[in-house]
């Protein structure tokens, strides 16, 4: 770890001001930035500490939707009731992550931003173009059992690892952000996370200073709303596959669906090949099979993750029959 | 006392903090904080090293590398266990594996050594190394011997014939990954210099072993070496000799004339200490169609560093197992340029069971018989290799105690035909065997004058329980209660052992004790019966009872403390002793073993694969059992173990660069809560008088034994996939799955 300053800034104009400095990083729970640091990946020279902010609090919209502060801790957002019932793929996804004390000081800003598993990434001896940019993806022709199957590049084969932003994809969540000189934006999460192309290092379209303050969630769509996570053991662990879905059904028809996936792409994974596919057609296995090969037309593997194709069919042909069931 | 479940005498320190470990004594005052560099190439030779900016920067007082290192004493092969001999470090430019030390920053605070660290900058011409054990599994040679003193092969009969005339066979190859130990303290040593002596706080498993390759590498007398080492949290075989941190230390201390301390990183641990390699395993068994074994094969290939060998006894687990007339063992070594292969908890029978347990369930399948029938029918008379007669062997009652409480009758005889919902229910099961081993400790055991006894060893506790048992043998020995029994452990200057390992910690350290307590007595007894003033005068020795704190003969008493006081103002003290097994003729007439039946119900996701335990029991055979719940404790632990090794565990090689891809615990799997929801381990009453006078054995590795291949098994019959290479991962039980069709 080297050496840097830190500050607390009062408030979130201050802490955006704060960050301008160059080499300022946000930090919130830690628990993410701090191995990072520790390992020499990130090497911040000024931290600017947000998570005392007054961005802690869930609020009830006109609309029927939610407001979560940037600094609400993730076992909070799981275990908050009004996310529990009209939002229950939030609070699925969010208990399948990490452990209990790690959700307690995790935040839903940190979580967004929370950055891959590729094991490369995290050995500075190996290239790692995400690292640092030009010195090659050692993951390509190596170890690759996690990586992506969807939307990689020659340049990253990386995955995203968060499973509540899966979530919050197939909820067409809206990402608040403040900038430096005060601006106010919305990103719908889908336009907020970056495929790596050529530049596998820049994740987000978030600016140097910008902020998270908050995540809107508009009301619930309709259906029944299932996240299933597929992992190597039974807690504690990252997903391999995971997919989040909300199916509207009636008398044997899918009226609506959504799909999204979490651990095959470099970023949370909307489906909208699955989704057409579901629309309208009869809730029967031969239709999630039509949906799950569109979800993976496109899909390749690389080696050691080839696997990962059949199992997100898999995954989701289940996921969309249980969801279907009972809605 | 002994056989109760005494609480851990420890465990009031431990939960409130107050047991000291290695790195974090502070008697010698404020330390230096030592951090290790390691190379970022896995063969090679560094062509230059700059270290200026990290000498420049804040705090650093030495930045060692093979350039100014002290020149030390070499690894001596003739010194028999290689961890006793030196272990010399920095010692050229040649870089022999990823991660390899090549400097040592030491600065006034651990954050300033690790920033200096980072400002170490070495260039390397990278060689070409050989990394990947299947391009080279051809190329392999035959070591001497085995670890553990094992021949290298072993035939009887006429395998050849016998198999191939069998009515059935299995012919199948096992493979089985890197798996590390992966104790919770880290491998950590903090040296204070005290004139020309080290004092040496250091987390090891045999502190006989650590002084002499201490002493060795840095060619200093043994008398000027103190270890110290009064807890130490976890070890598994990866502390049974010292590593880079303790000879860093060593020499940074000394050259400083100042105490510094040095742990390795969680990463560091995946190069530095050693690990069991990887192994391919061919298994032969040929029957007749009755179930009976006429062939057994098992031949043995795995990794070995070129410069260190370790073979581990992999095959010999077969030796003892099954009978049968033809029989072959063999181990071969294929050198790879990855880091030393060494004992992690059941060397040889945690990888071995694996495969041979596997290939048995096979051959039960292809004959149609329960697989716990099959090993029945297979159970030899006499040890079935040596013909030595068996000291105490209950592996059947093992078997048939466990099917009853398991409920094993249930299990469905066709695989992948038990369903509940979306899980594919199987159940399986293996036996267990280890060899039981013994080594020479001294225990002396002092009785105060105030009638409290000590209890004086350089035998260590990694956890296990030392502290507790050797407080039971000594009640016991002396007729004391516990809460007058004092045991000391963990000195270089207390009477050595051979410490924790190979599961013959308590054993021997508790037969030593026992003796040393016999001896104690028999002094107070001499001069207690021949003291006219005793109300014991006069009276037979040998009718004398030692409890609560006197001595009864018939009818007649005498407080210890009375004794103690007219006869032994000072005290009374004796010590006793084991001898090594090569030493002790009953390791040569009995076959001496530990055993044990593993059973095992998995769910396999019809869809996914994913594999869960839903329940797990052992029923084991250890001959006498001390103390009933650190025994518990560790069987368990190993059950936990070989569900790790059966579905999870595994290192991984960069084929390029050598270097362990998943160097932490988050990438490097091992089972976590909720992958364990019912475990039970049941230990048959025992006990083995060939062992020794007390008829325990070891326990500490056993629990591993079998406990993986039980989980296999179970596996091939929820799914009828075979994996036969471990972990099983979903994805190799995956395209075996039926179709989703509803
Ligand atoms: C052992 C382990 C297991 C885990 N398992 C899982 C899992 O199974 N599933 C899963 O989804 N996650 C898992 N996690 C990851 C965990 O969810 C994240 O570490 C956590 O959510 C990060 O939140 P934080 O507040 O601690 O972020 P920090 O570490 O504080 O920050 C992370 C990043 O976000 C930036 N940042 C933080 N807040 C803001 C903000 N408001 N605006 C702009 N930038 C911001 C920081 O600058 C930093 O770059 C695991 C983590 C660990 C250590
Ligand atoms: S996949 Fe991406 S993160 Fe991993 S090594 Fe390649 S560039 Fe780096």
């Amino acid at each position: 770890m080297r050496s840097f300053t830190y500050e607390r800034p009062a408030d979130a104009r201050a802490a955006v001001a704060a960050a301008s400095r160059s080499g300022a990083k946000f930090i919130s729970g830690g628990t993410n930035l701090l191995d990072l640091m520790k390992l020499d990946i990130e090497h911040p020279s000024h931290l600017v500490d947000i998570s005392r902010l007054a961005l802690r609090d869930i609020d009830e919209l006109p609309d029927g939707g939610l407001r979560i502060g940037a600094q609400a801790a993730n076992s909070d957002v799981a275990a908050d009731a009004r996310v529990r019932t009209r939002y229950p793929v939030l609070s699925q996804a969010l208990v399948s992550g990490a452990s209990g004390q790690l959700r307690n000081k995790a935040s839903t800003g940190g979580n967004l931003l929370q950055r891959t598993r590729c094991p490369y990434f995290y050995d500075t001896a190996a290239g790692c173009n995400k690292r640092d940019p030009g010195s090659g993806c050692s993951a390509i022709d190596g170890s690759n059992r996690i990586h992506a199957i969807l939307g990689a590049s020659d340049a990253c084969i990386a995955t995203h690892p968060s499973d509540m932003a899966v979530a919050m994809t197939v909820l067409d969540a809206q990402i608040e952000l403040l900038d430096a000189d005060e601006s106010v934006r919305r990103v719908a999460i889908t336009d907020f996370y970056r495929l790596p192309g050529d530049t596998p290092h820049l994740e987000t379209v978030l600016r140097p200073a910008e902020m998270i303050t908050s995540v809107v969630l508009p009301p619930p769509p309709p259906g029944r709303q299932l996240y299933r996570k597929v992992r190597d053991r039974a807690s504690y662990e990252f997903a391999l596959v995971s997919v989040a879905a909300v199916v509207s059904a009636d008398q044997a028809t899918i009226a609506q669906a959504r799909v999204a996936f979490g651990g095959v792409a470099h970023k949370p994974w909307r489906s909208v090949e699955a989704e057409a596919a579901l629309t309208g057609r009869p809730a029967t296995m031969a239709t999630y099979r039509a949906a799950a090969d569109a979800a993976m037309r496109d899909a390749v593997g690389q080696g050691h993750n080839d696997f990962k194709i059949e199992l997100a069919r898999r995954t989701l042909c289940r996921t969309l029959a249980q969801a279907a069931q009972s809605s | 006392m002994i056989g109760q479940p005494l609480d851990r005498i420890d465990g009031p320190l431990k939960v409130t903090g107050q047991a000291i470990y290695a790195y974090e004594h502070w008697e010698p005052g404020q330390p230096l904080y030592g951090v290790i560099v390691g190379a970022t190439v896995g063969k090679g030779r560094i062509t230059r090293i700059d270290t200026d900016s990290a000498e420049h920067a804040p705090g650093v007082r030495m930045v060692m590398t093979h350039r100014n290192a002290p020149e030390q004493g070499a690894r001596d092969e003739s010194v028999p266990m290689e961890y006793w001999r030196a272990q010399p470090v920095l010692t050229s430019p040649d870089i022999h594996y990823h991660g390899e030390p090549v400097a040592l920053v030491v600065a006034e605070t651990l954050e300033q050594a690790r920033a200096a660290a980072a400002l170490v900058h070495v260039e390397y011409a990278a060689g070409r190394g050989r990394f990947d054990f299947a391009a080279y599994e051809d190329e392999a040679y035959a070591p001497k011997e085995a670890n553990g003193g094992f021949p290298t092969d072993t035939e009887v009969g006429d395998f050849d014939t016998g198999f191939s005339t069998a009515d059935v066979r299995i012919d199948q190859r096992y493979t089985t990954p890197y798996e590390l130990s992966m104790p919770m303290e880290l491998h950590a040593c903090l040296v204070q210099p005290r004139g020309e002596d080290l004092i040496v706080y250091v987390s090891c498993q045999i502190v006989d072993a650590a002084l002499a390759s201490i002493a060795s590498t840095l060619r200093i007398d043994p008398a000027r070496i103190y270890i110290i080492t009064p807890f130490v949290g976890g070890g598994f075989g990866s502390k049974l000799g010292i590593h880079a941190e303790t000879i860093l230390a060593a020499i940074a201390a000394r050259a400083l004339r100042e105490p510094v301390k040095v742990a390795l990183t969680r990463q560091q641990i995946f190069q530095l200490v050693g690990m069991r390699p990887t192994s391919s395993q061919r298994v032969r068994l040929g029957a007749g169609r009755d179930g009976r074994l006429v062939a057994v094969a098992h031949d043995v290939t795995m990794a070995t560093n070129p410069d260190i060998e370790f073979a581990e006894q992999t095959a010999a687990t077969t030796r003892s197992l099954y009978a049968a007339p033809h029989r072959l063992t063999t181990h071969r070594l294929t050198p790879l340029d990855l880091p030393r292969g060494a004992d992690v908890r059941a060397p040889g029978e945690a990888p071995g069971l694996l495969a041979v347990e596997s290939a048995m369930d096979e051959l039960a399948d292809a004959l149609g018989i329960d697989p716990v029938e099959l090993r029945i029918r297979n159970e030899p008379a006499v040890d079935p290799e040596s013909g030595v007669p068996f000291s105490d062997r209950h592996l059947v009652e093992c078997l048939r105690e466990g099917a009853r409480r398991f409920g094993w009758e249930h299990r469905p005889t066709t695989p992948a035909s038990m369903r509940e919902g979306r899980w594919l229910v199987g159940y399986g099961m293996a036996a267990a065997i280890r060899k039981h081993f013994q080594g020479q400790a001294t225990v002396r055991v002092r009785l105060e004058a105030d009638g409290t006894a000590v209890v004086q060893t350089d035998m260590t506790d990694i956890g296990t329980g030392t502290y507790t048992i050797l407080t039971q043998v000594a009640a016991d020995g002396l007729g004391l209660p516990p809460e007058r029994v004092r045991i000391e452990l963990g000195r270089s200057e207390l009477p050595t052992s051979w410490g924790s390992g190979g599961s013959w910690g308590a054993a021997n350290s508790s037969t030593a004790t026992h003796r040393a307590c016999v001896a104690v007595r028999e002094k107070l007894l001499v001069t207690a019966c021949g003291d006219t003033g005793s109300p014991l005068h006069g009276l037979d020795p040998a009718e004398a009872v030692f409890a609560e704190g006197s001595v009864r003969i018939g009818g007649a008493d005498e407080a210890l403390s009375e004794i103690l006081a007219r006869n032994h103002p000072d005290g009374v003290q004796a010590e006793g002793e084991t001898r090594f097994m090569g030493d002790d003729p009953n390791y040569a007439a009995y076959s001496i073993h530990t055993y044990g039946a593993h059973f095992a119900e998995v769910g396999v996701d019809a869809d996914t694969a994913e594999i869960r335990l839903r329940r797990m029991l052992g029923v084991f055979s250890v001959g006498r059992v001390l103390n009933p719940k650190t025994t518990r404790s560790q069987l368990i632990g190993g059950m936990i173990w070989g569900v790790g090794a059966a579905l999870q565990e595994e290192a991984v090689v960069d084929l390029r660069s050598g270097a362990f891809v998943n160097r932490d615990l988050a990438q490097y799997l091992m089972p976590v809560h909720a992958d364990i929801p019912d475990v039970d381990a049941v230990v048959l009453d025992g006990y083995d008088d060939k062992a020794n006078v007390l008829g325990m054995k070891g326990v500490g590795e056993l629990g591993i034994c079998g406990a993986g291949p039980a989980i296999a098994n179970a596996v091939f019959n929820a799914t009828g996939v075979r994996v036969r290479d471990f972990p099983i991962t979903l994805e190799k039980v995956l395209p075996g799955l039926p179709l989703m069709d509803t």
